[in-house]
């Protein structure tokens, strides 16, 4: 039989290991799948490769996709660390390219430096506007941020739609009679095109930059800053934030503000990079705010290792688009960007648990030899640091009656006093 | 059974614990229930280390241990929640393998487990039968249910309404509700673990009475605890746990058990009870912690204290006693501010503090240890260092601008781990610790602060005897040292030991301040049942 049993201490070569592992079972069983499909693995494979990575401006691509991911990522991370489960980083995510896209219209020709920051700043705010209406419901009328927060990513989609596709907005290019009848948003001035950043043969996205600044500095804060230890507490338990005199209304509210801020980033670069324009259809189709919260999902909610999810699941997707063809079907790509990720995702667990395995009935029938691998097991177990011998019997319950995980489950943690 | 069938002697002529753990009773019966050599362990544990227990039909079983000395991990092997590494379970002389609880009660093995795993949403009836009905039919009678519930609580003089919303019952009730499913699925081994934690004095009384029916019955009663006088009053043997290993197994006889004894086997060395000694305070001692006609509402909109004014001054502990759920909690919420008070005022040394804001408890000078250790006083998630700056990360000295110095952090949680004896490093998270030292780690950090006033609530509630020992030296340490202590507790003979003056709350006002040196128990009995009002 095989039993799950939870790690004292994870060595560091299993996060290394893990992904790595679950990637090549991926390929296998996606393999399987393809040879049922009557396609060849390994050509498939080595095209997706190319497409992903090793390509000519393959890199570039990928990296292109990630940008959103990242930032819509950290939008997560940020709030879900916290126990603030924003699932409106999509819509925060529109707004955001909302705000910058008519900041970036509206200064038109001014010095390109001014209008990409302006540009910026109003994709932070447009965002954290948004994100504010669950943030306040939430901390001031203990409201389900969840389902706020989800609801209002329809709402923000449909104002985006009614804004180039119902109205004579604004963000309406109403220049020429062809977009009068194919309603298009107004193309940005170059002034407000973002500047790419070539490095060797690859060109990095500003919008990249900024993520990783973003993803650097919210580490920082987290894990050092006073300010980053109050969200820590709160985020363990609001009771005892506030049994320790914080602010817990405020700090929810700061969490969910950064957060939509960061989506709002996600939206800006989106402009900014990418469409120089308000394209409603493009960001509805490619969903980065929910795909954000997958690729920081595959980083353990991490701001760093944010970054990684967010190339991997941004290959994937680079690669997926590239595969597409009239012999391989979307619905092919989608099954086999499920399966790769489903395998990395679930083999999270394998950070936290160890398997064992036993042959079935194993006390009864191994009785003597099993004596003696247990006790081979129990040497190689660490005991906990300065630990002394006699206190481990207590340490028993403790560690066998503890929960599971070090990231919180996805229940409605944060309950407070009713 | 018996208590005649065994020659062995009483237990104050047990001289030292066998350290091979075999039992010491010997019978010609077969046992109901046999552990055998069981061993069980976990990362970087061993729970159970050849454990042997067995437990004879009709008789009322305690298992006694401290924290973490295995007894839970004993009982989920015996109904199959947990497997055993090495050993076997026998069940009426036969073994078996229980691969998960329900093949457990088919074996007629239940277990009443500390948590309660009721649904508050259904009826008693329907909790009975979650899971099995006697009927195997597809259509699920209510009425039925109800009938054959009742009639089982009828026949073991068990008192609930089976047509109750659980929601609706007390936790004493629930946890009958509990003891029905056993009965209902006609189980001859019953395993409560520590079931008195969460009841009162009386619903002790009653659950000692349906035990000792059930062992008249012919079904055996494994009672799990760690509370000395429990055993001798239910119980017929207490086999003893100690660091996962079996110490031995004794008779209880009447009258004559030697707690004193019992205590040493299950901690391994003598223990003393700390006690306050009986002094009066010069008259002139300034009242540092005043409270004036506080009200609060509770989360039923209801007055849960009503007009309570009490004062605490330099170096006293004044104790609260009640039976839970008479307003003690909503007393030390709205002292500490963690809860608002609808009327009255709460001093510190002459500084009125703001109404519910645990902010201004603090700069007060309030130190406080709530009841709910891992949740608010403590955050299990963080290690322990975090929790050891939880309320004084703002000071200068452990910031540098907006950022936290994680070394000073460090070194000062060590130094005040090695201060007051906690095992565990500053790295390590805080639910792994034991109950005992997250419980020592709260009180370090609160002491630490060098308050002027230290509210306590229920501070050994959970924690085996050493750690109780520690709680109420610190406790009394801090008294000598001048900090006014507000103890709120459940735990009568605690604030009985400890205090120099106790108020007894009934329906959220304070019906009398006694004496606890001088008092008659049973007139503090009978004013925490609000019986009578008079000091």
């Amino acid at each position: 039989m095989i039993r799950l049993e939870r790690r004292v201490a994870t060595p560091g070569w299993v996060f290394v290991a893990v992904p790595i592992g679950a990637l090549i079972v991926a390929l296998i069983l996606a393999g399987v799948l393809l040879v049922i499909s009557g396609h060849d693995p390994i050509s498939i494979y080595r095209q997706m490769a190319g497409a992903a990575v090793t390509g000519p401006s393959a890199f570039s691509a990928t990296l292109l996709d990630a940008t959103p991911l990242l930032l819509a990522g950290m939008c997560a991370a940020v709030a879900f660390r916290m126990r603030v489960y924003n699932i409106g980083g999509e819509g925060q995510l529109y707004m955001g390219a909302v705000g910058a896209s008519g900041v970036g219209l509206a200064l038109g020709n001014e010095p390109a430096p001014l209008v990409i920051a302006s540009m910026i700043v109003a994709g932070m705010l447009a965002g954290a506007a948004w994100a504010a209406i669950p943030g306040l419901l939430r901390a001031y009328l203990h409201t389900n941020e969840i389902l706020t927060s989800l609801m209002l990513n329809y709402v923000a989609g449909l104002g985006i739609y009614y804004l180039i596709f119902n109205s004579t907005s604004y963000w309406r290019d109403l220049s020429t009679p062809s977009a009068l009848v194919f309603p298009q948003g107004k193309t940005l001035s170059p002034a407000g095109w973002w500047p790419a950043v070539h490095l060797g043969g690859t060109v990095v996205p500003f919008g990249f930059l900024l993520g990783l600044v973003c993803a650097l500095g919210l580490m920082v804060a987290l894990r050092f800053s006073r300010y980053g230890f109050q969200l820590r507490v709160i985020g363990g338990s609001t009771q005892a934030g506030k049994y320790a005199g914080m602010r817990t209304r405020t700090a929810i509210l700061a969490v969910m503000l950064i957060s939509g801020a960061l989506a709002g980033l996600a939206g800006a670069s989106q402009v900014g990079d990418f469409s120089h324009l308000l394209d409603p259809t493009g960001l509805q189709q490619a969903q980065w705010g929910y795909s954000g919260i997958v690729a920081t999902a595959l980083g353990a909610f991490n701001p760093i290792a944010t970054v990684l999810g967010a190339i991997f699941l941004g290959a994937l997707i680079n690669a997926g688009f590239t595969l597409q063809s009239a012999t391989f079907p979307q619905g092919l790509v989608g099954t086999m960007e499920g399966i790769i990720l489903f395998c990395v995702l679930s083999a999270g667990a394998l950070t936290l648990y160890r398997v064992k395995f036993s042959l079935s009935g194993g006390w009864h029938l191994l009785r003597a030899g099993s004596v003696r691998s247990r006790h081979d097991t129990r040497t190689e177990r660490q005991p906990l640091a300065g630990e002394p011998a006699g206190t481990l019997g207590r340490l028993a319950t403790a560690v066998s009656e503890e929960q599971a995980g070090t990231f919180p489950p996805l229940s409605k943690g944060l309950s407070e006093a009713p | 059974m018996s208590k005649s069938a065994f020659d062995s002697p009483g237990i104050t002529a047990v001289v030292g614990p066998d350290p091979e753990g075999s039992p010491i009773s010997q019978t010609d019966e077969s046992p109901a229930i046999a552990a055998i050599g069981i061993t069980r362990t976990f990362p970087g544990v061993v729970a159970n280390d050849h454990v042997d227990f067995e437990v004879l039909p009709g008789e009322v079983h305690a298992l006694l241990g401290e924290n973490g000395s295995g007894k839970t991990t004993l009982c989920k092997i015996l109904t199959g929640l947990y497997r055993p590494d090495e050993g076997q379970v026998e069940v009426n002389g036969r073994a078996v393998r229980f691969n998960s609880p329900r093949d457990s009660f088919e074996a007629g093995v239940f277990m009443v487990q500390q948590h309660f795993s009721l649904v508050n949403q259904l009826t008693v009836a329907e909790n009975v039968v979650l899971g099995w009905t006697r009927h195997k039919r597809f259509w699920f009678s209510a009425r039925r249910v109800e009938e054959e519930v009742a009639a089982s609580a009828e026949q073991f003089h068990i008192s609930v309404d089976p047509k109750a919303f659980v929601w609706q019952l007390s936790v004493g009730e629930r946890q009958r509700v509990e003891i029905l499913k056993a009965l209902y699925r006609d189980v001859r081994i019953l395993i409560l673990d520590e079931p008195t934690t969460v009841l009162t004095p009386q619903e002790c009384e009653e659950l000692f009475a349906s035990l000792r029916a059930l062992a008249g019955a012919g079904a055996s009663v494994v009672f799990v605890t760690h509370k000395l006088p429990e055993v001798t009053a239910v119980c017929d043997r207490v086999s003893i746990l100690r660091q996962g290993r079996s110490v031995g197994t004794f008779p209880i006889s009447e009258g004559g058990t030697d707690l004193r004894s019992l205590a040493r086997l299950m901690v391994g060395r003598d223990v003393t009870s700390v006690r306050r000694s009986s002094r009066r305070l010069p008259e002139e001692t300034p009242v540092v912690l005043e409270i004036t006609g506080v009200s609060v509402s509770n989360q039923f909109g209801r007055l849960g204290v009503r007009d309570v004014s009490l004062q605490v001054r330099r170096g006293e502990i004044v104790g609260i006693a009640g039976v839970s759920g008479n307003g003690q909690r909503e007393l030390a919420e709205a002292v500490t501010g963690m809860q608002a008070h609808a009327l009255g005022q709460v001093r510190v040394a002459d500084r009125v503090l703001r109404n519910e804001s645990p902010r201004s408890a603090i700069d007060a000078g309030m130190a406080y240890v709530p009841e709910d250790r891992l949740g608010t006083g403590l955050v299990g998630t963080l290690t322990v260092s975090d929790n050891a700056i939880l309320k004084s990360f703002r000071s200068s000295r452990f910031c540098f601008g907006p950022l936290l110095r994680g070394k000073i952090v460090s070194s000062y949680t060590d130094e005040l781990l090695s201060r007051f004896d906690v095992k565990g490093t500053s790295a390590t998270l805080v639910r792994q610790l034991s109950g005992g030292n997250a419980q020592k780690v709260l009180l370090a950090r609160e002491m630490s602060s060098d308050p002027k006033v230290l509210v306590v609530a229920s501070p050994s509630r959970g924690l085996d005897i050493s750690a109780t020992e520690n709680v109420r030296k610190l406790l009394i340490e801090a008294a000598d040292r001048g900090v006014a202590v507000l103890l709120i507790s459940e735990d009568l003979g605690e604030v009985l030991d400890l205090s120099d003056r106790v108020a007894v709350m009934y329906g959220g006002r304070i019906v009398g301040v006694v004496d606890p040196h001088v008092v008659d128990l049973a007139q503090i009995g009978l004013m925490m049942a609000g019986i009578e009002g008079s000091a």
